[in-house]
């Protein structure tokens, strides 16, 4: 379990974030939405650590990792898995590498062991045989299934996906999701994707928060998304000309 | 952002790389891939440069010393210092640092804005010291032995050269590289080489490894790269040979 008290970042004088409270639950796909520059990169990011927040906590467990120091935070580190918006694999190394890499840096199996694991991890995101493959050589969905067997190699505790399915077609996206919320039940992970995607939302949301204007606009489980009154949520939700009918439709 | 934000931040980074490596293995087998990649594939560049070169200084030294009262010996004594004292460190320096500057920061700079440094950053492995050390010490390592390689190479261009245009003949240019050979003078060569080793790789690192945004950022950041690492070469070739010469 993360939780989030009071969190917030500026970029200058430009608030990014503005004093968010949220927790995220174990064994949940916890999702953050949100319109394009709402600021969901720079939340999962805050969480992680890549940015350093100006105020509020950020605790993992029982451990506020927000005040920790640069190497006690790469401890908790090594319990994350992180998927990258652009997949962020090692391109001078081939698929098999990248997914052993994690396994290299931390850990004393013997090759053996090692490849057996990546080819679990390879064959857990479907995609056997492209072991000798360069990033260079993947298509989109491809890397990003590689860049989850990567996340996953070390058994996290925590992962975070920042949008897993921008730029693949709705079938990958299925595809791609439901391997998120197995992998987050299956080793009882705690998950957080960022998407703007509402197929993703109803399919694998368990926890939903709505960013807007860098604050939390809206908590709840996807099945209270259709009944909200909220009506920024409301006007995200039904953006395309399609839903706008649907939506007088339903009368909000 | 003026010169001083840059040179404290260029120290933090040092302190960065320079920390303790989380798994010893890794690096030792990222050092010798970047041998191979920084020491290995600049063979060829340096040894063509210094063929020519020992040439030119040759030919140079024999046109303008047309005097009867200089014996010719002077010529390859002459070639022979030039290439012990500044080519083979310094000018080599500043075309490696054309060569592997570039490609360490544009490589660098690459995966900073794919991301992939923030990927080793989750996996809580320290970017800084996992990318660049290796680097360092693979050029600090190897570099010596190139400076060797130019300065070989760059006197028997010299005597090449003299052989074919009858400038100087055979024995006149031998008789002039062993004349009052100071053996010190390749030790200073090799002391230089060592620090623009550093220089060139650290000081690329460093602007790849701050690049922010994308393609045009990186390709900035190279050529920044080359030109501080070139200024910064120069710079401790005054203070070295201040050092070292006098
Ligand atoms: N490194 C940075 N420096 C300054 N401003 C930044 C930086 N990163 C992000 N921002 C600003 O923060 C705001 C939020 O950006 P962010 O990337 O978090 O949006 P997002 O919600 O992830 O959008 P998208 O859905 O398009 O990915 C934007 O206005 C952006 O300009
Ligand atoms: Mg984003």
């Amino acid at each position: 379990m993360i939780k989030l008290e009071n969190v917030s970042k500026s970029f200058g004088d430009k608030v990014i974030l503005d004093g968010i409270s949220v927790q995220f639950e174990r064994g949940k796909t916890n999702i953050i939405i949100g319109p394009s520059g709402s600021g969901k990169t720079v939340l999962l990011k805050s969480v992680v650590g890549l940015y350093d927040i100006d105020g509020g906590q950020i605790i993992y467990g029982d451990v506020v990792f927000s005040s920790l120091n640069i190497g006690e935070k790469r401890e908790i580190r090594k319990q994350i898995g992180m998927l990258f918006q652009g997949g962020a694999l090692f391109d001078s190394i081939n698929v098999e590498e990248n997914v052993m890499f994690p396994l290299d840096m931390f850990t004393e199996y013997s090759i053996e062991e090692k490849r057996d694991r990546v080819n679990f991890c390879l064959k857990r995101v479907k995609l056997e045989n492209a072991n000798s493959l360069f990033p260079s050589e993947l298509s989109g969905g491809m890397k990003k299934r590689v860049a989850i067997a990567r996340a996953i190699s070390l058994n996290p505790k925590y992962l975070f996906c920042d949008e897993p399915n921008s730029g693949l077609d709705p079938k990958t996206s299925i595809v791609i999701d439901n391997l998120i919320k197995e992998i987050t039940e299956e080793f009882d992970i705690t998950t957080v994707v960022n998407t703007h995607d509402m197929n993703s939302v109803m399919e694998i949301g368990d926890k939903v928060i709505f960013i807007h204007h860098g604050e939390k606009a809206w908590e709840g489980t996807k099945d209270d998304i259709l009944h909200t009154n909220h009506d920024d949520l409301n006007d995200f939700i039904f953006a395309s000309p399609m839903s706008q009918r649907l939506r007088k439709f339903l009368g909000r | 952002m003026g010169i001083l934000y840059h040179i404290g931040r260029y120290f933090l980074f040092l302190r960065k790389v320079f920390s303790k490596p989380e798994k010893h293995i890794m690096y030792y087998k990222q050092a010798i891939r970047e041998i191979e990649n920084l020491g290995i594939n600049s063979i060829g560049i340096v040894a063509i440069i210094s063929l020519f070169m020992g040439a030119v200084i040759t030919i140079q030294t024999a046109y303008n010393t047309t005097s009867p009262f200089l014996p010719p010996y002077l010529i390859g004594l002459a070639a022979r210092d030039s290439i012990l004292l500044e080519f083979s460190s310094t000018m080599v320096a500043l075309i490696l640092a054309g060569k592997v500057g570039s490609s360490i920061s544009s490589e660098i700079g690459m995966m900073r804005v794919t991301e992939q440094i923030d990927a080793l950053e989750i996996m809580g492995i320290n970017s800084a010291s996992y990318l660049v050390l290796p680097k360092i010490i693979a050029a600090m390592l190897f570099n010596p032995l190139l400076t060797l390689i130019s300065m070989g190479i760059g006197i028997s261009g010299g005597w090449v050269v003299g052989e074919f245009t009858g400038i100087i003949t055979t024995e006149q240019y031998l008789e002039g590289i062993r004349y009052a050979f100071v053996p010190y003078y390749i030790t200073y060569s090799l002391i230089k080489t060592v620090v623009f080793a550093f220089v060139i790789t650290s000081i690329s690192a460093y602007n790849g490894y701050y690049v922010e945004g994308g393609a045009i950022e990186v390709g900035k950041s190279s050529t920044k790269a080359v030109v501080f690492s070139s200024v910064a070469i120069l710079m401790f070739n005054l203070i070295l040979t201040q050092l070292l010469l006098t």
